[in-house]
């Protein structure tokens, strides 16, 4: 007797959970809501995600690109190698020396030449001001995406020397097509050399007060410190690049491990953090911009005084049968091209492998389980830039 | 005829008919001020398209500063803003968002069509992807060329506007 | 397919250099002296190599050896064992990009892993190509996503851009192209752009 009815009680008590589980999971999804992000929000830029989020946790993440996608790699291949600088460099308006710093190098071992030496300096040296461009945007935007309206104004305004010195290097504002395969486009014009030094004497002292004012600004740290943990192990199975794998304590950098050009004459160190957080994230681009001036210094001391910037191509060159796969290191990361010819004046298949394609996998890691308050620090810690990642 | 309107069933009609004659009324003493007040407070919607994007940031830079224009920087709420700038690229994923935007937003609303590509496509005129011009979706107010425009371009966009509304009849 | 006859004339500094101080200036090579390829520059490529077809003795074909460039190919049924050996054995933990090549002429699609290790230094330099062929028209690969987590868009990219679909992927789906997309996958050859 006392069996069976502790049996049956057995048997109550298994119903009664298994209900009572499934009113707690059923009120769980009427507990959550879905949110769409984007495109129209003034964080996201051109990029959409949803995310599903529980009170105020986020317990789903989905990114959706591609709003951006112009299919450049298709129109690669209705154009010759020459055709080809300008819209690449569309991508990343703002970092346009770098995107087709990586396209020359792969041309050239196609076509089987090399760049003077005068030229592989000068185009170190536009390849740093630019990420200089790049990074101080990206700073300005991050700024505003947490409210500090002096860290969009200050990043900006100093911008625009550096945007000086590439319009009298190159003669164009953001788009430059200043790298082309064979060298750079023209030499460096009379007193550039003095100007740059001085911008980048100014800077370095503004880079202080950036210190001050911002990362070490109590509220700042507040807000991303310990927010959005990619640890190490994290960073290389997701497989991030650039500013985001450093800070999470790997010491990668291309210009390092594989030095192309003169980049292996260049003292400099690779920085990196190991506090894995958003904070340090938003760190490490600062102390690459500090590292640049060292190499932008060190650039103009060894440039050779005189001497050609280019090989002559002949017009429309044809490239040897085969493949060239070349990286370089862009403001996010490594930044590669996978280049096909098949004889002809044409590439046959080029594949444009960008950081921020790579790194926007991290987002729905980093998202799930953090608060909802902490998306924009997240997102744009990231070093994402959409139109790069669509192509 | 007035006592047909004043008949409860074609108060709407009345409504409309009444507002009618109070525009036409107030346009001349006051269509003015009402445009004066329109264009210095142009808010722009904060929709990014491509990469003009960023000469539309360097156009609220220190530099550049267009709030001395009377253009504020870019706001994200779209029922406050009457002023779409597309920056650029117009792809066949975000043509219908960009009308959706445009039909969210409150009436007057005035669309400048900033870059090459938002103008005719541009560069990528022969992409799969890409639209030849934002014309066959939204109207459009000016069109500011160049790839990407420069600020001052950008600047100088906006003050067409304003001399556009500055002559418009009020709605 | 490729068959790299010409010779590289540029050098890059030698491998041992880079190998072992990375973090300091590492000066003693001259750019401009054009060096020729000499046997012992591709040591770590030829070694990486043979070590491989030692364990796998008929199932990995060389394709070429280039500084710093290794490419490979195998059928796709031993892929997963293939990649699965690199990167426990060797360490290549980082697959970089995942390029999909239409090739109607010989009626294949080439699908190219490009593997780089950020866990050992020495290697972090070589980029391996480990690619693979599918038909063109029953285009169908056993996925990596098991092996590198970070292939999972890529290859989400790759069928969506050449049709290709990844057996055990979760998600063969539309990522970057329009939700109405209803023409053949872009990136293939037959797709011709208008006008041109
Ligand atoms: S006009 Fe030029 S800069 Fe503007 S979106 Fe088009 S390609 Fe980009």
């Amino acid at each position: 007797m006392t069996n069976e009815f502790s049996e049956s009680l057995e048997k109550k008590l298994e119903e009664t959970t298994k209900l009572g589980l499934e009113v707690v999971k059923e009120a769980t999804e009427d507990r959550l809501m879905k949110l769409s992000v984007g495109p129209q929000h003034p964080g996201s830029g051109h990029f959409r995600f949803t995310i599903k989020v529980d009170g105020d946790y986020i317990v789903y993440c989905d990114p959706d690109p591609g709003y951006v996608h112009r299919g450049e790699e298709k129109m690669c291949e209705y154009r010759n190698f020459i055709q080809n600088i300008p819209h690449l460099e569309r991508p990343v308006i703002h970092d346009s020396t770098n995107i087709t710093y990586s396209y020359s190098l792969a041309v050239e071992e196609l076509l089987g030449i090399e760049v003077p030496r005068r030229g592989q300096f000068i185009r170190a040296i536009a390849s740093e001001l630019n990420r200089q461009v790049y990074t101080l945007y990206w700073l300005a935007i991050y700024g505003i995406f947490l409210g500090h309206s002096t860290m969009f104004m200050w990043p900006a305004g100093d911008r625009e020397l550096f945007i000086d010195l590439l319009t009298a290097l190159t003669g164009a504002r953001v788009t430059h097509a200043f790298n082309i395969p064979g060298g750079v486009r023209n030499d460096i014009p009379d007193g550039f050399k003095e100007k740059c030094l001085e911008y980048v004497n100014y800077f370095e002292k503004r880079l202080k007060e950036y210190e001050n004012i911002f990362y070490n600004n109590p509220l700042f740290r507040q807000r991303t410190e310990n927010v959005g943990i990619l640890t190490k192990d994290d960073a290389i199975n997701l497989g991030v690049t650039g500013s985001v794998l450093r800070a999470s304590g790997v010491a990668y950098d291309v210009r390092k491990v594989e030095p192309y050009d003169v980049y292996n004459e260049i003292d400099f160190k690779v920085q990196y953090m190991k506090t894995c957080d958003s904070f340090a994230r938003a760190y490490v681009p600062f102390l690459d911009m500090r590292e640049s001036c060292h190499i932008i210094r060190q650039l103009l001391d060894k440039m050779p005084e005189s001497g050609e910037v280019r090989m002559k191509l002949q017009s429309n060159p044809k490239g040897t049968p085969g493949e060239s796969y070349k990286r370089v290191e862009s403001g996010r990361g490594a930044l590669s091209y996978y280049i096909v010819s098949d004889g002809s004046s044409r590439p046959y298949r080029v594949k444009i492998s960008v950081g921020s394609f790579r790194n926007i996998l991290a987002l729905p890691h980093l998202l799930v389980g953090s608060r909802l308050g902490d998306m924009p620090c997240i997102y744009w810690a990231l070093n994402y830039w959409p139109v790069e990642a669509d192509r | 005829m007035i006592k047909d309107l004043i008949n409860p069933t074609n108060f709407n009609l009345m409504v409309s008919k009444v507002s009618d004659v109070l525009v036409g009324a107030l346009d001349k003493p006051l269509g003015y001020a009402i445009n004066w007040g329109r264009i210095w407070s142009l808010w722009p919607v904060h929709l990014e398209t491509a990469c003009c994007s960023v000469e539309f940031g360097a156009t609220s830079s220190p530099r550049y500063d267009c709030e001395r224009f009377g253009i504020i920087e870019a706001f994200g709420s779209l029922r406050q803003c009457d002023l779409i700038v597309v920056q650029g690229t117009v792809t066949r994923k975000m043509a219908p968002r960009l009308r959706m935007v445009y039909d969210q937003m409150a009436d007057p609303k005035y669309v400048i069509a900033m870059g090459a590509c938002s103008i005719t496509g541009g560069l990528y005129i022969d992409s799969y992807n890409v639209l030849p011009g934002i014309d066959g979706i939204i109207p459009v107010d000016v069109y500011v060329p160049g790839c990407p425009p420069r600020p001052e371009t950008l600047i100088q966009g906006c003050m067409l506007l304003q001399e556009k509304i500055k002559r418009s009849k009020i709605k | 397919m490729y068959v790299i006859a010409r010779e590289n004339k540029k050098v890059e500094n030698k491998m041992t250099d880079t190998n072992t101080n990375t973090e300091s200036n590492t000066n003693n090579t001259n750019k401009s002296s054009n060096l020729k390829i000499v046997e012992s520059d591709l040591k770590i490529e030829n070694s990486l190599y043979s070590e491989l077809s030692s364990q796998f003795p008929d199932k990995v074909q060389l394709v070429y050896t280039k500084p710093k460039r290794i490419k490979i190919y195998v059928k796709p049924e031993n892929i997963i064992e293939v990649a699965f050996f690199l990167r426990s054995h060797f360490g290549l933990d980082h697959a970089e990009s995942v390029c999909g090549t239409d090739y109607p002429n010989e009626n294949v699609i080439e699908v190219i892993y490009h593997l780089n290790s950020y866990s050992r230094e020495e290697l972090s330099q070589i980029i391996f190509a480990l690619s693979t062929k599918t038909d063109r028209n029953s285009s169908y690969l056993p996925s990596l996503l098991p092996v590198f987590k970070s292939v999972e868009y890529h290859e989400r990219e790759t069928y969506e851009m050449l049709g290709v679909y990844f057996k055990g992927h979760p998600r063969n789906e539309r990522f970057l192209l329009p939700e109405d997309w209803a023409d053949i996958p872009p990136l293939k050859k037959d797709f011709r752009i208008k006008g041109r």
